[in-house]
């Protein structure tokens, strides 16, 4: 947790931008250890897989496009300073008021989980609950999901596209 | 990076394992950690990562962008054919009890089909975007 908010005042303070990138992809790998820690390994999957690997290669990638120090800001911006400390305070406020981290009494542990992990054995039959809630119990938020990444490529597709095109003739 | 003998080695070391691991993680979704879309990015890792030891064209040639453009879309029909086999068969829409006399048994296979479509359109997705991104690059530089 500590190496993670050092890595992140480095990535403000420098401007280095190909410094900033590595070190993202380092608090993301953190990031999925802390995940495993909390016995989330799916996520920490994910996180390690897209957070350390896929982004940092689409951000060198964008890097390679532009220049590798960070301009100096024009102004000193301090209303967009406010804002985030303030939502930043709203929300650290805001997880003071949860219930601690593995209380079995919390509301989301009482709700459908016990029906999730009680008859999923007869209901299912996959050992991974991950896999069970996420594939079938909530497969339309699942096909949503899919089809947001889909909607995202085909965005990606549309405006790189045309800019090559235009740019030929 | 293209004429880096270690590292063309290596790559052709690693691929084969990537990929074999993105398998596992795909098939064994079900009894670890992993599923679709972690198989779909590891997939993808793999691919990107031979783009970038053996250059963008060789790439192409193993993965040709018009399969890349279509596993986006054939992903997302998959998902929703399995929703539609279910009403088919007399259930909801993604109802996966019915997909097999014996109800268990469904669900295992509407799991399934499910995990593939999730990953062949993320890895779909995350391919493309790199392409595009890698040959912006290139366009900028000719």
């Amino acid at each position: 947790m500590s190496m993670m908010a050092v890595s992140v005042l480095v990535i403000i303070r420098s401007r280095n931008l190909f410094g900033v990138i590595v070190l993202s992809g380092i608090y993301s790998f953190l990031m999925a250890t802390v995940l495993v820690a909390m016995d989330a390994v799916d996520v920490a999957m994910t996180e390690a897989a897209v957070g350390a690997g896929i982004s940092t290669v689409l951000l060198l990638g964008a890097l390679y496009l532009c220049k590798s120090e960070e301009a100096h800001p024009p102004k000193k911006p301090f209303l967009p300073l406010l804002v985030s400390m303030s939502v930043g305070g709203m929300l650290v406020y805001g997880t003071l008021g949860l219930p601690e981290f593995s209380d079995p009494q919390a509301p989301i542990h009482v709700h459908v989980v016990p029906r999730y992990l009680n008859e999923m054995k007869q209901e299912v039959d996959v050992p991974n609950v991950v896999t069970a809630v996420l594939a079938s119990y909530r497969g339309f938020d699942t096909l949503g999901e899919t089809t947001v990444v889909f909607t995202a490529g085909a965005g990606v597709v549309a405006l790189l596209r045309r800019r090559r095109k235009g740019r030929k003739p | 990076m293209k004429n880096d003998l270690i590292l063309r080695v290596i790559a052709k070391l690693l691929i084969p394992f990537i990929l074999l691991f993105a398998l596992y993680v795909q098939f064994h979704g079900d009894f670890g950690p992993g599923g679709g879309f972690q198989a779909g990015v590891i997939l993808a890792a793999a691919v990107i990562f031979y783009a970038l030891i053996y250059g963008l064209a060789d790439a192409r040639k193993v993965v040709p962008e018009p399969l890349v453009e279509s596993m986006m879309a054939i992903g997302v029909l998959i998902y929703a054919g399995v929703g539609v086999a279910g009403l088919l068969l007399g259930g909801n829409y993604l109802d996966y009890f019915v997909l097999d006399p014996n109800p268990v048994r469904g669900q295992h296979r509407g799991i399934f089909w499910v995990e593939v479509g999730v990953a062949t359109t993320v890895s779909g997705v995350m391919l493309k975007i790199f392409y595009m991104f890698a040959d912006r690059g290139k366009v900028d530089e000719e």
